[in-house]
């Protein structure tokens, strides 16, 4: 016998839910026209594709962490595990050049490596937290600590440089551009895609969902519960391994603090795009805005002179929490 | 007035512009049992919100002891000694059976005296029949215990009028007796009870009075004695009922379900029994006998032993919920809200979550789960405003026949049901039962999982009673009474005949 509350303000709901539904979006809009005034440079193509390359890394990672989250766990090891991913594949392809030579061969084993440790560190996270129920926080915290250690150590404290030869035929994968944009854009959007299709259109998806909202419902209706939830940390390694795929040519090393911070900055695009950090509900495309809002802070803030860019960090916190006051009405 | 120690009148409650009370009147006496019943959607629980001070009136004059009152919030209620217990737990799952009960009561000083509160809990829940240690967390509890303490929660604030919203949803016999026993001590001692119930036989056992609302009206008030149950259901619903339970066709031949040596550590203990097409088959047993335990090992939610499991005359071991319902045996869980349905998805995905591979290609066509929802909708009676709601807005009713409708989506063989009425009405409980005979009549198996004897006694063909874990009974035809199952269940009669097919 529930009050008929919605009968309350019949027909404004619904449209203030959709209003509200854009908010990131709107956000977005909102900050560009701001950035605009401020600074005409801002909306140059130039720029705006900069933007984007940028939020490719801190995305792309971040559709991983959307599954993650909707399915009700959390994933904080993806910082520590993109530097490990960075600096593993990196030995492997200077190991492989005496054999496999400078070349394409060599580059296309060491991304096979890469994607092969994201998956398994997915699958480690996954299974460590079903079948060893474990929390997903305390498991990712201690692998957190383990995977940066890991890559301090096989660093000895110093960095991991590609050989530069190799570097000069790999570096295109993130310099180079297919009509007009840079290849890192294509990678996220692609990825951004097909996260939202495999979320929104395929069984996978909505179990993701299902589980996020009630697992023993979820189990009870003929769910496997475990095989979903393993999968959605397999599915954040591998963004992880495909994020690394674009780092690395980038700068063509990896040090101790590569990665550094980078689950805090995707866990936030995620929140930032709508998904309730509860679980249950969520969006790939609100974690797309999420992610290029917090890069375009940052370019903003080096672009104009009025907010020292080293406050970049405190801008970025308290958009996160205006975020989610604004949405706090509509997770009960 | 005579004794009214609550009483208001022309009490009226609206939401927006929609008004669901209109002009109530009704007179509470001390050391009165005064049971109010009406159908989902009738105005109980508002009424009840309403004197507990969870929600304030719209209009309308309230007086306790005969002073006009108004209650700020349900502290100020509870303060006046009006206490409400919660059909739905308002526990803390982390805390103690103690912390639970003294929340907000605590008893020390600077310093918690926490064992003073585990002895005054322990008193309280042993006498409701509870056995329990007082340290135990209240998320280790089965149901009907959290129900339990939920009550003696109630019990330990010095009521002058308790209010019991269905109670006994979640109780066994044996436990509804020692609350009906506790009910009737209170009375005594001059506590009035408000007992809102669907249960009609409870009402006429227990209570002095009987209020029937329809449509947030009174339409009846006066002596429980006057009133049949049968009379009741009929104030309730405005027109005159036919029988609850449809008439039986007899089951089929053969064996549908054979389930040898089923057990269950700690709950299940060498169970075996078969089922036929087309047969209803109950599971009795008091709380806790290992009925709900039985069906959750079976399809491999809890570990399990069993020698064998045929469906259709085939061998096959069920592993997990998935494997069963490919085999074609389902099991809907008494626990609506936890196990049964995703409350905050709406009613579309709801349906088809267990049937998923019938609409994935492989990219999931919405347009033929929209359609099956619209199929669903006529077929199982849900009777919702729009189908674009969330699984929460619909009442108990409809929410367990779009359940029942999820399941059955996966066309099983087998369909094991657990409280298939729990908090339900009276109009949905006549359509589940139908539904159940339905099943049957198309030569589906269907095993019945119930506390409510009447229910178990009306539509199954046999009867299986359970008492700590083990069969100790099996009634059918002449022996299918309240009397044989209770003793059953109790343990002053055994069965020591293995079931057999």
């Amino acid at each position: 016998m529930s009050a008929p509350r919605t009968e309350l303000t019949p027909g404004r709901t619904p449209l203030l839910a959709r209003v509200s539904a854009l908010g990131p979006l709107l956000g977005l809009v909102a900050l560009m026209i701001v950035a605009t005034l401020l600074n005409a440079d801002f909306l140059t193509f130039t720029n705006l594709s900069n933007v984007l390359t940028r939020a490719a890394f801190i995305g792309i990672i971040a559709v991983g962490a959307t599954f993650v989250i909707i399915s009700g766990g959390i994933d904080l090891s993806v910082g520590s595990l993109t530097g490990l991913v960075a600096g593993s594949m990196i030995l492997v392809m200077n190991a492989l050049i005496p054999s496999l030579g400078g070349g394409w061969a060599t580059i296309v084993v060491g991304m096979l490596c890469a994607l092969a440790i994201g998956a398994a560190a997915g699958v480690l996270h996954g299974t460590l937290i079903t079948r060893g129920r474990i929390e997903p926080f305390i498991v990712t915290l201690g692998t957190l600590g383990i995977y940066r250690a890991v890559l301090t150590d096989m660093s000895q404290g110093g960095s991991i440089s590609l050989d530069n030869k190799l570097g000069d035929v790999y570096s295109p994968v993130f310099y180079g551009k297919f009509l007009g944009l840079p290849l890192p854009i294509y990678l996220f959007a692609a990825v951004a895609l097909l996260g939202g299709l495999i979320l929104n259109r395929t069984r996978y998806g909505r179990y993701v969902q299902a589980v996020g909202s009630n697992e023993q419902v979820a189990r009870y209706a003929a769910v496997n519960v475990t095989g979903v939830k393993i999968l959605t940390y397999t599915i954040q390694g591998l963004c992880v391994a495909l994020a690394t795929l674009i780092y690395v040519p980038r700068l063509g090393s990896a040090s101790p603090s590569t990665g550094l911070l980078w689950e805090l900055e995707a866990i936030a695009a995620v929140i930032i795009g709508g998904t309730a950090l509860r679980g249950g509900a969520g969006r790939i495309w609100g974690t797309v805005v999420g992610a290029v809002l917090l890069v375009t802070i940052e370019n903003v803030l080096n672009l104009t002179s009025i907010i020292s860019v080293y406050l970049n960090a405190a801008v970025q916190g308290i958009v996160i929490v205006v975020v989610a006051f604004l949405q706090r009405g509509r997770s009960k | 007035m005579s004794g009214a120690l609550l009483s208001f009148q022309e009490l009226r409650k609206s939401f927006g512009p929609v008004e669901v009370l209109h002009g109530v009147s009704l007179e509470l006496k001390a050391g009165e049992v005064h049971a109010l019943i009406g159908e989902n959607g009738a105005g109980k629980s508002t009424l009840m919100k309403i004197l507990a001070g969870y929600q304030p009136a719209s209009s309308g004059e309230m007086q306790l002891n005969g002073a006009s009152v108004r209650f700020a919030s349900s502290r100020d209620a509870e303060a006046n000694g009006v206490v409400l217990i919660h059909q739905e737990f308002a526990l803390a799952d982390d805390l103690t059976i103690a912390q639970n009960i003294f929340l907000g009561h605590e008893v020390g000083g600077l310093l918690l005296n926490e064992g003073a509160m585990n002895r005054m809990a322990a008193e309280a829940v042993t006498r409701l029949g509870l056995h329990l240690d007082p340290r135990t967390r209240v998320k280790d509890l089965s149901v009907p215990q959290k129900q339990l303490v939920e009550i003696a929660k109630a019990l330990s604030r010095d009521a002058r009028l308790l209010i019991m919203d269905e109670p006994t949803a979640s109780l066994t016999l044996r436990e509804t007796e020692l609350l009906f026993g506790l009910i009737r001590g209170l009375r005594a001692a001059g506590v009035g009870v408000v007992y809102i119930s669907h249960r009609l036989d409870e009402v006429n056992a227990l209570a002095d009075r009987v209020t029937v609302l329809r449509d947030g009206r009174v339409v009846h008030s006066g002596p429980a004695a006057e009133l049949t149950p049968h009379q009741m259901a009929s104030l309730m619903v405005g027109r005159e009922l036919e029988d609850m339970f449809p008439g039986q066709a007899p089951p089929g031949q053969g064996t549908l379900l054979r389930v040898e040596g089923l057990s269950v550590p700690g709950w299940v203990h060498d169970l075996s029994f078969t089922l036929s097409p087309g047969e209803v088959l109950g599971f009795a047993g008091l709380v806790g006998a290992g009925r709900t335990e039985a069906f959750e090992g079976l399809i491999g939610l809890r570990r399990h032993t069993v020698r064998r499991t045929e469906l259709g005359g085939r061998p096959l071991r069920l592993s997990s919920p998935g494997t069963a319902a490919r085999a074609g045996l389902v099991y809907l869980s008494e626990d609506r809200k936890g196990k049964g349905l995703l409350m905050d998805f709406k009613l579309r995905p709801n349906l088809t979550l267990t049937t998923l591979d019938h609409y994935a290609r492989p990219l999931l066509d919405a347009r033929q789960e929209q359609a099956a929802l619209e199929r669903a909708v006529p077929e199982y009676g849900i009777r919702a405003g729009q189908l674009d709601v969330l699984a929460s807005s619909l009442s108990g009713g409809n929410q367990q026949k779009l359940a029942l409708a999820r399941i059955l989506e996966a066309s099983p063989q087998v369909i094991v049901l657990d409280e298939p009425t729990r908090g339900v009405d009276v109009g949905a409980k006549r359509e589940i039962y139908a539904l159940i005979h339905r099943l049957a009549a198309a030569g589906r198996g269907v095993i019945v999982i119930s506390s409510e004897l009447p229910e178990l006694l009306g539509l199954c063909h046999r009867l299986l009673v359970l008492r700590e874990g083990r069969l100790t009974g099996t009634l059918s035809g002449a022996q299918l009474s309240e009397t044989e199952v209770i003793q059953y269940a109790t343990g002053l009669k055994t069965d020591p005949l293995p079931e057999s097919a």
